[in-house]
């Protein structure tokens, strides 16, 4: 068992034809993953690694049976690829592209609401259920098989997180980047949720970062709703204020959002917080 | 990215939303001669990337040229938390009969646009919000259904506003969503959005306003990226947005280059917590992302030297899809472009982390030393600010 995807997920890579797209499907299929074709408009009827490529992802979904899209388009067709995957319904879309503007975003959460389709990211590394399947960039060599799940906000601190687990022989059902834009698709909560609801999944790591509510709420979730274990890390203890630290997402605006204030209520809950990466596996 | 004062109010304006005819000026002799132009009252304010100028005597009212002359001249150059003023806006005189406060932002949580208006105008906003939280209006926006007439008569009335003005306030309303939608702003504020006297009678007009845009969104909107005065920010900031770096300027001693911005933070934690005791903080953030490749590295080395408070640097990188052989290979060709003597610590984890260290370890640089775990290079860079 595991969250969101396993080995029998069929994958579409929209914009497969690019340089990153191109790289991370040759990345994706050597991990395992189920890459049944892709998408990319006037390129139809082409292959790439030996998979079909089509113009749209109604073709594409129609063809392959695909339940996964990867997005890997430019940041101003990126929004457009959602809402075309949206509109196919496609059930798990995984945005990568970095760069998309907010307001675009906010136009793609509302249309996102009203559908069936679950969105993760953008601006993440996607996910990876070790042994069977990786959707995104995170690299394979990372993660073992095993008990942990893992929900993020970053990139290679994640990665970083994952590998410490994996060196110490603690290995994860499932590793979910969650991105770090102000606004995007699956939360921390929906991801929580999910690993509450995994029979496979025994404990949970969450690492957060400055900027927005999203941890505070991720706390009350858990001491609601969570009756797993889970430890923190929040990036971010020393930035100031007023100044975006590389994501978007992560800026304290108005005294709000400081690690400080995610720290001490993951402690009023009673979730461990670890005072840096090499830490997590100890608490566990 | 923020706009100055005077380039809110001219895009506001370009909106249809009325706002003072004022000019901007460099020196005091062209605050004069806008003043002159004016003609009787003008307002003369800094325009910086800051607030609490009219505290810092940032804004002067006055009653002829001459006086705007003055008033010019004491305020440019002025140091106004930091921020030296190098412009001034001359706005002509108002009569103000009632100051509102108007705006439209991102909320996050929301995950949709926000209007907030309220009667509390002129004042520090945060302020009203933790007072008297009732006086302040929200509004959240469907972003596909846009700014609808309802609510716009929910904020009027909602702040007790006379209803000879509604029509006024209607298309300022409207007119101020269209400026945030286009500009791809993620604030457009209007403090105060004041009821003036006017020859034609009373009216609602833009008297301050403050817009900030979507940095995402710059590369669509090339006549907005324009507007960016970089004169406030630290010149390590500048060099590198354009050699396109995540920094961020912290005054500490210990350079950081990371790849990813959240390992980047956590590298900035991990620094203080080892040297925070003796004073020795990170002197910024900086992330490299992605392939760390020789000439991102090099970039980010120039930048990381050119603050004179580094004293030494702590490199840490997570090899992913890249290689460690081929980052160490890269800060090596990097050091040979970019010489330093500054104390090193390198730390390589992930695809080929041996053979990576290996290589920086062979290359047998006196200055530079490796370390296997995060916590082992964050106390060696410390230790090496100490022993500076």
């Amino acid at each position: 068992m595991a969250i969101l995807i396993d080995r029998n997920t069929k994958v579409l890579v929209t914009g497969i034809t690019g340089k990153q797209g191109l790289f991370h499907t040759r990345q994706m299929i050597e991990y395992g993953t189920n890459v049944v074709g892709g998408v990319t408009p006037g390129k139809g009827g082409e292959w790439v690694e030996g998979k079909p490529v089509f113009d749209t992802v109604i073709a594409a979904k129609e063809a392959t049976g695909a339940n996964c899209a990867v997005i890997f388009v430019p940041p101003r067709f990126a929004a457009d690829s959602m809402l075309e995957a949206i509109d196919a319904g496609i059930e798990f879309i995984v945005a990568i592209t970095e760069g998309i503007p907010v307001q675009q975003m906010m136009k793609v959460r509302a249309v996102l609401d009203q559908s069936t389709s679950k969105l993760l990211g953008a601006n993440c590394p996607g996910l990876l259920t070790p042994g069977q399947s990786k959707v995104g960039i995170m690299p394979g060599f990372i993660a073992k098989p095993g008990p942990v799940g893992v929900v993020s906000r970053s990139g290679t601190l994640t990665y970083e997180a994952v590998f410490a687990l994996t060196e110490r022989g603690i290995g994860q059902t499932t590793c979910v980047g969650i991105g770090g834009d102000p606004v995007n698709g699956m939360s921390f909560i929906d991801v929580l949720q999910m690993f509450e609801e995994d029979a496979d999944t025994e404990k949970v790591v969450l690492i957060g970062e400055i900027g927005g509510t999203d941890e505070q709420k991720a706390a009350d979730f858990i001491k609601e709703h969570m009756t797993k274990p889970v430890v923190a890390f929040i990036a971010g203890q020393r930035a100031p204020e007023g100044k975006t630290m590389g994501h978007a997402g992560a800026i304290i605006e108005g005294g709000v959002g400081t690690a400080a204030e995610k720290i001490e209520k993951f402690n009023s809950v009673g979730v461990k917080v670890a005072s840096n990466p090499e830490e997590i596996p100890d608490l566990l | 990215m923020d706009l100055h004062e005077y380039q809110a109010k001219q895009l506001f304006a370009k909106f249809g939303v009325p706002a003072p005819k004022g000019k901007v000026a460099r020196t005091p002799d062209e605050a004069a001669a806008i003043a002159k132009e004016l003609g009787s009252v003008v307002v003369v304010k800094a325009q910086v990337h800051t607030g609490g100028r009219g505290k810092a005597g940032g804004v002067k009212v006055v009653k002829s040229p001459e006086e705007a002359r003055a008033a010019a001249e004491k305020i440019l150059g002025m140091d106004i938390k930091k921020h030296k003023v190098q412009i001034v806006l001359v706005d002509p005189g108002a009569d103000i009969k009632k100051e509102l406060y108007f705006a439209v932002t991102n909320d996050r949580a929301a995950r949709k646009p926000l209007f907030m208006a309220s009667s509390e105008g002129g004042m520090d906003i945060e302020q009203v919000n933790r007072e008297t939280p009732e006086k302040i209006i929200r509004v959240h926006v469907d972003p596909l259904l846009g700014l609808r007439e309802y609510q716009v008569v929910k904020m009027a009335s909602g702040m007790g506003l006379a209803r000879e003005y509604w029509g006024q306030f209607s298309k300022i309303a409207h007119n101020l969503y269209r400026c945030y939608v286009e500009t791809d702003a993620t604030l457009c504020e209007i403090n105060p959005l004041a009821i003036v006297g006017t020859e034609s009678g009373p009216m609602l007009m833009a008297l301050d306003g403050k817009m900030s845009i979507d940095n995402n969104a710059l590369m669509s909107h090339p006549d907005l990226a324009e507007l960016r005065d970089a004169s406030g920010e630290p010149e390590e900031e500048i060099k590198a947005r354009e050699e396109g770096l995540n920094y961020v300027k912290l005054g500490g001693q210990i350079g950081c280059m990371v790849n990813g911005a959240g390992l980047a933070m956590a590298t900035m934690d991990m620094v203080a917590q080892f040297g925070e005791a003796d004073g020795i903080l990170p002197a910024n953030f900086l992330d490299v992302s992605g392939g760390a490749g020789e000439d991102k590295v090099a970039a980010a080395l120039r930048i990381i030297l050119s603050d004179p408070a580094v004293k030494s640097i702590m490199i840490n990188i997570f090899g992913g899809i890249t290689r460690c052989d081929e980052v160490a290979k890269g800060i090596l060709q990097a050091l040979a472009e970019v010489p330093t003597d500054l104390p090193m610590i390198i730390r390589l984890t992930g695809t080929n982390q041996d053979e990576g260290l290996k290589i920086i370890n062979d290359a047998n640089l006196p200055n530079v030393q490796s370390a296997r775990s995060f916590s082992e290079a964050a106390q060696k860079a410390v230790a090496a600010v100490k022993g500076a």
